[in-house]
């Protein structure tokens, strides 16, 4: 099922298997977590710096069409975007979960990194990331297309990587002992054991990313950045500009278009792999469930493509096989030997101590830059967080109290689910940021109309994981205990109580975490918003971020950005990470 | 019949001094595996049997290089092998077959692994496929067949290469009978008949009479560390019949071996000594079952006078040797039972605790583990040393982690605190890992 809510946060809890390397585990591990959290934060000021140095020439104004014939053509665009980020995320998550997989220091250095780069909110290296790459690309499109690309790929590839990383680190003992016993090269265990085995995890991961990389694709196609105007053609711009001009007919055009991009997305590309991926599932019985006929069926019916396949396809993939083989291991024999150990010595330390160079100088650049911030930023700064907390988790309770009766009905009930599924798919699958400007056109005429549109939009951007959760949950809640209820006259609260509560909590915590993120990183759009030629806004620490931006204060953006990755990560390890424990010693359903 | 040339016979593999032991992180070491000298000599099928834990399964991945040993080496064709082992193959207990790839992609990959072009592994494996019986489903995938038949793709896969020795471990131990014994049977065929290249197989299990139907030679792991306790020849001609005088015989003395009371097999491995410390006393070794079982057995001996042969029992139970033996070395410790030249005696203990009800058996059982069980007994006095009778478990984790590894000390408490709450000694809290003695 796609989910909409931007993956900021890690929705896998953490696989027994990735363990922390064992030897006074917890202040190792602690030590490196703060190494790695200052880097990026050293890092995360580099590209500020970037940004700022390269302020290049101002560009026209982009020109957003309202007819809705344009519709399909900007529907292309957004599609090809998404598409070009997620095969450069899926590649390199490939890489860096391998990598960290395969070498123990390798890993010691990587998977930490990854669990804080996850917990950054990505939209607000949204400023930053397009003022370096349209400063590296003057022509207006490239450097903002390639700035909207690099940001979809920043939110989606942390996820897969760890899917990735998780899944090698898991691969059943007697396969891996086969793979070794029978000599399968490097090239044969990754793609006959290595990477069938994570596929399934590869898909549902990359389903989610994606409908996080919609939430943020939206974002960067409506972007204005003080009197820049950095906006693309596409879905999201399209909407905001009819919701500016209150034109109605394109609002719901362009809603239309919307909605038929993801239905048609679903049918004709998750549907067909999420079918094809059940072959890889590692079950040594066959699941009773059939699946409905789906698109694949169709095509597989067709006697020419099947032929094509195998009297063209297959022997290609074959002998391409083949080579790798012989090659790879003659590569692979030359690589080990001795004397080449040295030239991976010479390539390795220089590169590092090169990176290490840069942290140090960014670090110093940027205490330097803090160091301008006065006292009253201080408190603004503090003041700006408590609200934002207060409308994050008070969006989360919201979600809660809706989605878990509602959840738990439909769980219970098949018929209810069958009929509540498709409608359920396709609101989640709207990227709620695409809808925000229509959301403000109704909220704006009311007072303290932001403070709702903010608080809606980080709903409706969160609320459908926690709901798909809460259902999955109801779902797994063993027929016997539900009888066992029944049989002894539980009354309704005791049934929560003992029963449906217990049984849906790890279920409700994996989807509140996710959604804890989301909404964290939609405060950064909710809370201040280019609308109608003006600045709409709530005070917040997302409307800090995002004013910081718009007003040059590169000191405040800086210093807003760290606060919150701060709080993020900290209630990941705070909180989240101590539920997820209890969830799963106490409430896990299995034996 | 063992076809084992006269003239000074050369081992295929031979292990020498072949051991497997942790390093203790305060200088001593855990032996796993005793230093063994063991060959595979051509023409044979060696059987390795031993109970479950014993240290069977690592021996045979020590032998295939899949695990490095600690100590010794192992030798092939007379030259040491150091890391990188020739043409063997292993059939696997859980079969191991990847779930992505049809039967014939799955025959294929160990050739594909050795750079055999697409159209001569096509054919090799079909080849193989038909020698087992399997033509026909050249592409089905694996989870359309039956446990037999993924066995039989495993063995397949495990031909198609021509190792000169094949390795098998439990192969036949996740089958139900009848297809086990269908599997054994056509093994034996293809061996005895020369249809295939291999000069030697080493079959590890745990099933006695397997052993005797397949094996020339059969070698009893003791454990404890492991080594080698006895060595079998079996010079019974195929086809053997299982009621034939012999058969039985064989069958009765291995049982005899492996429950042999008295034997060092119930104590915990020594710590080789710490230079300057004393030895540390022997703890005693906790077979790994549920007290509850034992009930069943003890009702079983008495209703039939109070002896019974151990061979005889396991076949009326329908248990094997894996699920037998723990069981009954748990009332031996615990002193309901003995056992002597293959015979399970019951003794007065026992009697009283076969007769008796729930309350009365836990007395009896209480009694018997702390009289017998030198940890439960401590377990007991430093409860009690405590005023508020509450101890955490990693207390006595780190008593253990002295005489076992670390995977061994959590299962040995693992059983303590089993044992420890069935017989009321005392309660425990899962998840503050707390202990609290019950008052009695």
């Amino acid at each position: 099922m796609p989910a909409p809510a931007p993956s900021a946060v890690h929705t896998t809890p953490v696989p027994p298997a990735a363990k922390r390397p064992a030897g006074s585990r917890w202040t190792w591990a602690f030590l490196i977590d703060i190494a790695v959290f200052l880097s990026v934060c050293a890092a995360v000021f580099g590209i500020y710096a970037i940004g700022r140095t390269w302020l290049g020439p101002v560009h026209p104004e982009a020109h957003i069409s309202q007819n809705p014939r344009d519709l399909p053509l900007y529907a292309l665009y957004s599609l090809v975007r998404i598409g070009i980020a997620y095969a450069l995320s899926l590649t390199f998550a490939l890489a860096y979960g391998y990598l960290a997989a395969s070498s123990r220091r390798a890993e010691m250095l990587m998977i930490p990194l990854l669990d804080i780069l996850q917990s950054i909110p990505v939209l607000s290296f949204l400023p930053g990331v397009m003022l370096a790459m349209v400063a590296i690309f003057p022509h207006n499109q490239l450097g903002i297309e390639l700035g909207s690309i690099l940001l979809i790929f920043t939110g989606q590839v942390w996820n897969i990587a760890f899917s990735f990383y998780s899944s090698l680190k898991t691969v059943p003992r007697d396969l891996h002992e086969a793979a070794v016993i029978y000599r399968f090269s490097r090239w044969q265990r990754f793609g006959e054991l290595d990477l069938p085995f994570a596929t399934i995890g590869l898909v549902w991961n990359s389903m989610v990313s994606v409908a996080g990389g919609w939430f943020f694709l939206m974002a960067c196609e409506m972007f204005v950045l003080g009197n820049r105007d950095f906006r693309l053609p596409g879905l999201g711009s399209f909407l905001q500009t009819a919701a500016s001009h209150g034109d109605s007919r394109a609002i719901l055009w362009g809603v239309a278009a919307m909605i038929a991009v993801v239905v048609l997305l679903d049918q004709f590309v998750w549907r067909p792999i999420i079918q094809w991926a059940d072959k890889f599932k590692f079950e040594q019985v066959e699941s009773s469930a059939t699946a409905q006929p789906t698109l694949l069926h169709l095509i597989g019916r067709a006697s020419l493509l099947i032929q094509l396949y195998r009297r063209f396809f297959l022997p290609l993939i074959n002998w391409l096989t083949l080579q790798f083989t012989l090659g790879a291991k003659r590569a692979a024999e030359t690589f080990a030997a001795p004397k080449q150990r040295h030239l991976r010595r010479w390539i390795a330390y220089p590169l590092l101590a090169g990176v290490l160079v840069g942290l140090v100088l960014a670090v110093y650049y940027g205490a330097q830059e803090l160091s301008d911030l006065r006292r009253e930023d201080y408190v603004d700064l503090f003041r700006s967080a408590a609200l934002t907390f207060l409308r994050v988790n008070s969006a989360l309770l919201l979600s809660a109290l809706w989605t878990v009766p509602v959840g738990v009905a439909i769980g219970f009930s098949p018929r209810l689910a069958r009929i509540a599924q498709p409608f359920a798919q396709i609101a989640a699958s709207v990227p709620a940021t695409a809808l925000f400007p229509i959301i403000l056109l109704f909220f704006l005429r009311l007072r303290g109309g932001m403070e709702f549109a903010a608080m809606l939009l980080m709903l409706l951007g969160t609320q459908w994981y926690v709901l798909f959760n809460v259902i999955a949950g109801a779902m797994a809640i063993p027929t016997d205990l539900k009888e066992a209820a029944q049989v002894f006259r539980f009354s309704s609260w005791d049934r929560w109580r003992f029963l449906i509560l217990p049984g849906i909590f790890p279920y409700l915590v994996t989807g509140l975490v996710t959604a804890s993120g989301g909404a964290w990183n939609a405060s950064i759009i909710a809370e201040y918003f280019h609308f109608q030629g003006k600045i709409v806004s709530t005070p917040g620490l997302g409307s800090a971020i995002s004013s910081a931006s718009d007003a040059g204060r590169f000191d405040m953006l800086l210093a807003s950005t760290l606060v919150m990755a701060t709080i993020v990560v900290l209630i990941n390890r705070l909180v989240w990470r101590r539920l997820y424990r209890l969830a799963s010693s106490r409430f896990k359903l299995e034996s | 019949m063992s076809t084992v040339d006269t003239a000074a016979p050369v081992p295929i593999i031979e292990a020498r001094k072949l051991e497997k032991f942790y390093q203790h992180p305060d200088g001593g070491r855990i032996q796993v595996i005793a230093p063994i000298d063991l060959g595979v000599f051509p023409g044979q099928i060696l059987a390795l049997l031993g109970p479950s834990g014993c240290g069977k399964s690592t021996l045979l991945r020590m032998l295939t290089g899949l695990s490095p040993a600690s100590g010794g080496l192992v030798y092939w064709q007379g030259q040491a092998v150091n890391g990188d082992f020739p043409n063997v193959s292993i059939v696997f207990q859980s079969f191991a077959l990847f779930p992505w790839l049809t039967v014939i992609e799955n025959v294929e990959a160990p050739l594909e692994a050795r750079g055999v072009a697409p159209m001569e592994r096509h054919k090799r494996a079909l080849r193989i496929l038909d020698a087992v019986g399997l033509d026909g489903f050249e592409s089905a995938y694996p989870k359309e067949l039956s446990g037999g038949m993924k066995q039989r793709v495993g063995v397949a896969r495990a031909l198609v290469v021509e190792p000169e020795v094949l390795f098998m471990d439990e192969p036949f131990s996740a089958l139900d009978v009848l297809t086990a014994e269908t599997l054994r049977g056509e093994l034996l065929e293809l061996w005895l008949g020369h249809k295939i290249p291999t000069r030697a197989m080493f079959i590890v299990t745990h099933n006695i009479e397997e052993a005797v139907v397949l094996a020339d030679r059969i070698i009893v792991l003791g454990r404890n560390p492991a080594h080698i306790h006895a060595d079998f020849d079996v010079a019974i001609p195929h086809p053997r019949d299982r009621k034939s005088p012999e058969f039985v015989d064989l069958v009765d003395s291995i049982y005899r071996v492996l429950t042999h009371p008295g034997h060092k097999d119930d104590t915990a491995p020594t710590r080789t000594q710490v230079p300057g410390g004393a030895p540390k006393s022997k703890v005693v070794t906790l077979p790994h079952t549920r007290p509850g079982g034992m009930a069943a057995l003890l009702e079983i001996l008495a209703d039939r006078g109070g002896r019974v042969e151990l061979h005889g029992l396991s076949e009326d139970l329908g248990l094997d040797l894996e699920s037998l033996l723990p069981t009954i070395e748990t009332a031996t410790l615990l002193g309901l039972l003995r056992v002597e030249e293959g015979e399970a005696i019951i003794t007065h203990a026992g009697r009283a605790f076969a007769g008796a009800d729930i309350q009365t058996r836990k007395t009896i059982f209480r009694k018997a583990a702390l009289d017998n069980v030198p940890l439960l007994r401590q377990m007991e006095q430093a409860l009690r040393a405590k005023s508020n009778r509450t101890l955490s478990e990693e207390f006595f984790r780190d008593l253990l982690d002295e005489h076992f590894s670390e995977e061994e000390s959590r299962r040995q408490l693992e059983t303590a605190i089993q044992w420890g709450r069935y017989a009321e000694i005392f309660d425990y809290e899962a998840e503050s890992g707390k202990l609290k003695l019950t008052e009695i």
